[in-house]
């Protein structure tokens, strides 16, 4: 049963992703050197209104909140983020828009995946000694989010506020900005 | 109205809500979407073919002689020594996800996006081989930064800003200032 649900909403994005120009890096330049939000405005849509939906079906009980999981915030997430970043602006392509890139039939993504290989076998390799350094202490509180989970070991930082109007209040700056952001139409068949 | 399954590319609003009802669909049915840990699962297949103590099976769980795999219990080990499991097959639907987006288009679009972007062409040249250069430096970089941070743009961008993580927050903040001014560097020339 997982195994199908990983084929259909792994299918669903993959599709999704190369519908929405993700997979071109033309399309990931020109939004990292603020030419054309196309794709941004598209993903924070998304993220708005996949966010506000989670916390509010959670509160409804219709999401399990087991489901959750929040990652560990550590120093190497900023650098390894900023790492990260410069491959992205160099290549135009991101892990999973990488691999959508080779399912579209494009060499540059290809060897985009082989270096990824590359990369991820030399941290593989380079973790033992990296384990015990400051990459590895964490900020804050840890596994922190803003808004509350109703999971113990998720420090929420506004437990104060209910988290549906956290999330509300987030999800209505991602989709007032995805509204308002300018998209270049040029060379767009949107 | 053109069946939007053949456009080549939508609207961003259409965009939008397809990834935000994929991001949700994966939460609220299984778990969060990530992809860059199947980086490190596909490079400890290849490498458990030549070594017999990349994923050893124990009595209640897995093991590695590498520290990376051997961490969390062996959880990465014991997707080594599975690959069919929901993460890994999930990258690989997003491989075919990838391929029917690509052929499901209308005749009048039916063109390729180029090899090498118009933008790359005007500031760094014609050179397929500097290309090739390039993709494969961006992707040890962006798979060594992502497997640091312990996630990527999926994981943590999208999936962690859904659950309005901090560790999304910051990574996020991490990448842009370091991609933004350098795209802005890299591809100064054309519009």
């Amino acid at each position: 049963m997982e195994i199908l649900l990983a084929i259909v909403i792994g299918g669903l994005f993959g599709f999704s992703l190369q519908k929405a120009g993700a997979a071109n890096p033309q399309v990931i330049i020109d939004m990292l050197r603020l030419k054309n939000f196309h794709l941004m405005k598209a993903i924070l849509l998304g993220l708005g209104l996949s966010s506000f939906m989670l916390f509010v079906l959670m509160n409804l009980g219709v999401i399990e909140s087991a489901h959750l999981s929040v990652k560990t915030a550590y120093v190497g997430v900023v650098i390894g983020g900023a790492i990260m970043g410069t491959g992205w602006a160099i290549s135009g392509f991101c892990p999973g828009t990488g691999v959508v890139g080779v399912g579209a039939g494009r060499k540059d993504a290809l060897v985009f995946v082989i270096g990824g290989l590359a990369g991820a076998l030399a941290f593989t390799l380079a973790y033992s000694s990296l384990a015990e350094t400051f990459l590895f202490n964490e900020i804050g509180a840890g596994k922190a989010t803003l808004a509350t989970t109703g999971i113990e070991q998720y420090a929420s930082l506004m437990d104060t506020v209910p988290a549906v109007v956290v999330v509300g209040v987030i999800a209505f700056v991602f989709i007032i900005a995805a509204w308002k952001l300018p998209a270049k139409s040029e060379g767009l068949s949107s | 109205m053109k069946n939007i399954l053949y456009q080549k590319q939508w609207h961003w609003s259409v965009s939008g809500l397809a990834l935000g009802v994929s991001f949700l669909l994966a939460v609220a049915l299984v778990k969060p979407i990530g992809v860059s840990t199947q980086f490190v699962i596909l490079d400890g297949m290849v490498w458990d073919v030549f070594s017999s103590e990349v994923a050893v099976k124990g009595e209640t769980a897995y093991s590695s002689s590498n520290a990376y795999l051997n961490k969390s219990d062996g959880k990465y080990a014991k997707s080594v020594a599975n690959p069919i499991n929901y993460s890994f097959i999930f990258v690989l639907a997003m491989l075919l996800g990838g391929f029917l987006g690509s052929k499901l288009r209308t005749k009048s679009t039916d063109e390729d996006d180029p090899e090498l972007p118009a933008v790359w062409c005007e500031n760094l040249g014609s050179s397929m081989t500097k290309r090739y250069l390039f993709a494969f430096t961006g992707g040890a970089l962006v798979l060594f930064g992502s497997r640091l941070a312990g996630g990527c743009t999926s994981g943590h961008m999208m999936s962690g800003i859904m659950q309005t993580s901090l560790s999304g927050y910051l990574f996020t903040i991490g990448a842009f200032l370091f991609a933004v001014p350098i795209a802005l560097f890299m591809y100064r020339k054309g519009r």
